[in-house]
């Protein structure tokens, strides 16, 4: 049964259906449709998941062509790489809907909901979660796509929802300016790399077939310098959108500017979809210009990782030091990638899936003390654990996890890339391990400030603590990564499987008669 | 000798284009002979009709397929010819349908009442009383229309010649027709009509020079000319072809709207009344790069060395003021004026990366030809489209054109907001509109000719281009206006429910813009047959 419908694309058309209904619908109505279509997703992603056989390769594959001139596929597939992120794609979102539940609820006079001092939402509920959904389509689609040109159309795509999403909700006079420096970006990337998108199509009508079916285009042979550039194409949309620096500067800008839930899904899940494709096109279709690249490319992700935790450390606002620690936490995860071993490659697909699953944790529960002291800045707290001490527990949860604690899920993926990159590269990994002692400062040094101390006055007379729905929100968040730091090994060897597969046609080999050199 | 032959016409292949010349022939009549209150309705119905017979033969025409030349080989009835005359009726017609609007501006046309009277007298207030109304409008359209379908048609350049100023010289006239604004609207027409005369002569002469080379204005005699070389022509033969190439192309480029021939552009489209800019920024696009391509690649295909570097530059310089200056415009229609220069551009990517079958392009693959096809469908609908939703976006004194007072427009009129915002997605070139997979086709046209590197421009040029379209679709949904700023008289632009002819212009935008948008295959199944001029 499972094999015969097309299972992968009523799971990535699911929240497209939940989308039109909440749209059609009325505003009250909106988020319970949310979080159900977002929850049957969920569903449907785990059963999936759980479907998959060993292997590795492509599953429950699904290709009829598109657009014939074009060479176009609508071909999607399932392997262990991609079920992790659609399982962070789907896991984030129901989760997202319940923590954000009442906060663009119109007002009893029918007004729009307050998002900051002074400032409404542009919109209500409803459109709020549409957006949410339509990215939650966008990302699931990417992750499940084998055509390059049907992987291209939602990379541009998704900034549409994902633009509204941020200037339409964010708290801030700065919101429309954050919200189109993303797009700008964005949009630099994706033309970019429409530029090496239609250079692979015209090498493919060269060699005879144009197709843009993965599966084909794997199989090209590329001169050097051609696959270099069409590389270079790829990678910059990519090192845009994971953000890598010095392509980066958007992403602090965006989510100070982002409601907590636009943040989440932007940091959370679209984000990844950087990672995500240079592990996925830029090494599946152009692996010796990978290598090539990797010096270059470890730097940069060394220098993120490092330029990442040292802002986080002097940033006054809460919605900023995450997206600091999450460019710190995105050059982990370049780096394992380039590094290119088995290990560091099922480390960084791991890494994605906990980064996503303790900065939703982190951006969500700072949206909580944001919404309730009304402001975001770093100064305006202290000691809120006297005042909402569930609050704070949940934080500081929420921040040994993004600091990569020992039992927490992250510091397997951590730990994974840091040793694998030791027996590869071992100057790397020791420049980049000392970011384990700046995550560990600046998270310490933010729960300080903003946590314990002398409980402040405006603290004191606004902040609550959380309710029920909220820290239920948060619970499954909290359970999974208990529960994969504890037994990382189901979702570890299902990545494995796949990301062996990748090495190999890549054509690299573990490193362990390499030690101390390339050759 | 003694007996003459008879030419060999192929009425039947020119029916199209005879239909509509016809018609327009026929509405001059109608003006003479019916009356006053049924004139409206009587050149209505015969636009109509001619545009719809005119269709039907030209779509049954292409099925029976064949590329022929025909009226004495003056015509080529080939797969572009077909391709650009079913597009040119479809959207001849769909901006017709605006020209028929009277419900926005409370009961009268979007047209001056009187034209001869001069703005601000006895005369045409007493007209405006009167309420009268030009409804020559129709026939001078069908004119310009039916010189439209002829000028990227023609095999010859002096059928190409006539056809350019029969497509000309009523556009002259309809530009200086608006019924608000006067003096702006016939600044326009004046500066169109001097400007444009001027591009006239130019291709003239060089038309003349080409004979001069050649001994031919078959474009094919220009071609053999160029392949097998003149007899007793040296330095100075390769001189008049070049001078002949440059003048011939500075009257094409500038009907086309390419820098450095565009400044007419802007002045233009604002002066005209919004129903004609729309049809000059879709139609006469159409029509001149067909020519253009026509041109270049059947006449001087063999030669295209020595064009294609220049072109390039022109297409660089084309993209990048248009972009670049649409950005810093505050008016809507000044802006889709640069928009439709930076447009102009793209097109010209794909122009000058000439992969056809004669340079190497491989069977199945896009040419140029086609993929310029699918561009001009795309820019098109979402080019008429705008401009309609344009002219009901109103306030006091009009169409509101001034961008601040679209500012909340997604507040006040969520839907039309959002039609907007599609057209302007459409022209960004974000996926899922068909302005896509035209971006993608003209730029790949462009990469299989050679050209990477002026795709890795175009692309960049395309993130400004995003800019200022984005920049609109903030002001209507993020800009809050200013609240203590608002005072009654500088109340925003409200949108005002148009009649159905302007409703069928925007849906079939934006019909043509997401359907062609999600699956585009077989449109670019019926622009790859339309992918080479015969020679």
């Amino acid at each position: 049964m499972m094999t015969t419908a097309p299972w992968l694309t009523v799971l990535a058309l699911l929240p497209t259906v939940g989308a039109i209904v909440v749209l059609l619908g009325s505003s009250a109505a909106a988020k319970f449709v949310a979080l159900a279509t977002s929850l049957v997703t969920v569903v449907l992603a785990v059963v999936l998941t759980v479907s998959l056989r060993g292997g590795g390769g492509m599953q429950l594959v699904e290709d009829a062509m598109w657009i014939r001139p074009l060479g176009a596929h609508y071909a999607l597939g399932l392997d262990g790489i991609g079920a992790t992120l659609v399982l962070l794609a789907s896991i984030v979102t129901p989760v997202v809907v319940l923590a954000t539940w009442s906060d663009y609820d119109r007002t009893p006079d029918g007004g729009l909901s307050t998002v900051a001092a002074g400032e409404t939402a542009r919109y209500d509920s409803k459109i709020f979660y549409a957006l949410v959904l339509a990215v939650q389509t966008c990302a699931l689609y990417l992750f499940l796509a084998t055509d390059v040109f049907l992987f291209y159309v939602f990379f541009e795509v998704v900034l549409v929802p994902m633009y509204f999403l941020i200037g339409g909700f964010g708290p801030g006079a700065r919101r429309s300016y954050a919200a189109a420096k993303f797009l700008i970006f964005g949009l630099l990337g994706g033309f970019v790399m429409l530029a090496s998108v239609i250079g692979l199509y015209v090498a493919s009508a060269d060699a005879g077939k144009a197709s843009y079916l993965l599966s084909d285009l794997s199989g090209l042979t590329l001169g050097t310098g051609q696959e270099r550039w069409l590389f270079l194409g790829f990678m910059f949309a990519f090192a845009i959108k994971a953000p890598l620096v010095p392509l980066h500067s958007w992403l602090p800008d965006a989510a100070e500017q982002s409601s907590p839930g636009g943040a989440t899904m932007m940091v959370g899940i679209m984000d990844k979809i950087g990672t995500f494709g240079m592990i996925r096109f830029c090494l599946g279709l152009f692996p010796e210009a990978s290598q090539w690249a990797t010096p270059v490319v470890m730097v940069l992700a060394v220098i993120s990782i490092l330029y990442g935790a040292i802002l986080a450390i002097g940033s006054k606002n809460l919605m900023r030091f995450v997206a600091y620690t999450s460019i710190s936490h995105f050059g982990f995860i370049v780096l394992g990638i380039f590094v290119l071993t088995r290990q560091t490659l099922t480390g960084s697909t791991f890494y994605m899936l906990n980064h996503g699953l303790s900065t939703a944790a982190l951006f969500l529960v700072a949206g909580y003390l944001v919404k309730r002291r009304g402001s975001a800045n770093i100064d305006d707290f202290g000691g809120v654990q006297k005042v909402a001490p569930v609050a704070a527990g949940l934080l500081l949860f929420a921040g040994l996890s993004t600091l990569s604690l020992p039992g927490l899920s992250s510091f397997v993926s951590e730990f994974m890339v840091l040793a694998g990159t030791f027996g590869k590269h071992p100057a790397y990994g020791a420049v980049a391990t000392l970011a384990i002692v700046l995550a560990a400062l600046y998270i310490l040094l933010m729960y300080q400030r903003t946590m314990t101390g002398p409980v402040r006055p405006a603290v004191a007379d606004r902040v609550t603590d959380v309710t029920v729905r909220e820290r239920v929100a948060i619970a499954p968040l909290v359970v999974l990564i208990l529960l994969l730091g504890v037994y990382p090994k189901p979702v570890l060897s299902m990545i494995e499987q796949s990301t062996t597969l990748l090495q190999t046609s890549v054509g690299v080999s573990d490193p362990a008669p390499l030690v101390g050199g390339t050759r | 000798m003694g007996t003459i032959a008879a030419p060999t016409i192929g009425y039947a292949l020119l029916l199209p284009f005879i239909v509509i010349f016809a018609a327009a022939c026929v509405g001059i009549l109608v003006e003479a002979i019916v009356p006053r209150d049924l004139r409206r309705a009587a050149q209505l119905l015969l636009a109509f009709v001619a545009v719809g017979v005119a269709l039907v033969v030209t779509i049954s025409n292409w099925s029976a397929g064949g590329d022929v030349v025909v009226g004495v080989a003056s015509v080529a009835v080939d797969g572009p010819t077909s391709f650009i005359w079913t597009i040119l009726l479809v959207f001849g017609a769909v901006s017709f349908g605006m020209f028929a609007e009277r419900k926005v501006t409370a009961g009268v046309s979007a047209f001056a009442p009187m034209a001869a009277a001069v703005p601000g007298t006895v005369a045409e207030r007493e007209a405006i009383e009167d309420r009268r109304e030009h409804t020559e409008v129709l026939p001078l359209a069908l004119f310009a229309l039916s010189g439209m379908m002829l000028f990227p048609a023609a095999n010859d350049l002096i059928t190409m010649f006539v056809a350019l100023e029969i497509l000309s010289l009523p556009l002259y006239l309809l530009c200086g027709l608006a019924r608000r604004r006067r003096l702006l609207s016939q600044e326009a027409a004046m500066k169109y009509f001097l400007l444009g005369a001027l591009s006239s002569a130019f291709f003239l002469y060089g038309a003349a020079l080409l004979y001069g080379y050649s001994g031919s204005f078959l474009l094919s005699g220009i071609d053999d000319a160029i392949r097998n070389g003149v007899a007793g022509t040296g330095p100075q033969g390769t001189g008049l072809l070049l001078a002949g190439m440059g003048l011939m192309a500075v009257g094409l480029l500038f009907k086309f709207g390419a820098v450095p021939f565009h400044s007419w552009t802007p002045d233009v489209y604002t002066g005209a009344p919004t129903p004609v800019t729309a049809f000059m920024a879709a139609c006469t696009k159409i029509a001149a790069i067909g020519a253009l391509m026509r041109v270049f690649y059947v006449a001087l295909g063999s030669d295209r060395w020595d064009w294609q570097p220049l072109m390039a530059v022109v297409a660089i310089a084309t993209m990048v003021v248009g972009s670049v200056l649409a950005i810093t415009q505050t008016d809507v229609k000044r802006m889709l004026a640069y928009s439709s220069i930076a447009h102009a551009g793209f097109i010209l990517t794909a122009f000058v990366g000439a992969s056809q079958a004669a340079t190497g392009a491989r069977e199945g693959q896009l040419t140029s030809v086609s993929s310029v096809m699918f561009y001009l469908v795309a820019y098109g609908a979402a080019t008429i489209g705008a401009f309609a939703i344009v002219t009901m976006v109103r306030d006091s004194t009009g169409e509101a054109t001034q961008l601040s007072s679209w500012v909340g427009l997604g507040k006040r009129s969520p839907a039309v907001a959002l039609v907007f915002s599609v057209f302007l997605l459409s022209f960004a070139g974000i996926p899922l509109t068909s302005g896509f997979i035209g971006k993608w086709s003209v730029f790949a046209s462009a990469w299989s000719g050679g050209l990477h590197w002026l795709v890795v421009v175009a692309v960049v040029v395309s993130v400004v281009a995003a800019f200022f379209y984005i920049r609109v679709i903030v002001m209507m949904f993020f800009t809050d206006q200013p609240v203590e700023a608002t005072g009654a008289g500088t109340a925003g632009a409200e949108v005002v429910r148009p009649g159905w002819t302007t409703l069928l212009a925007v849906g079939v935008g934006v019909a043509a813009t997401v359907v062609f948008g999600i699956y585009p295959g077989p449109l670019l199944g019926l622009a790859q047959q339309a992918s080479e001029f015969i020679r």
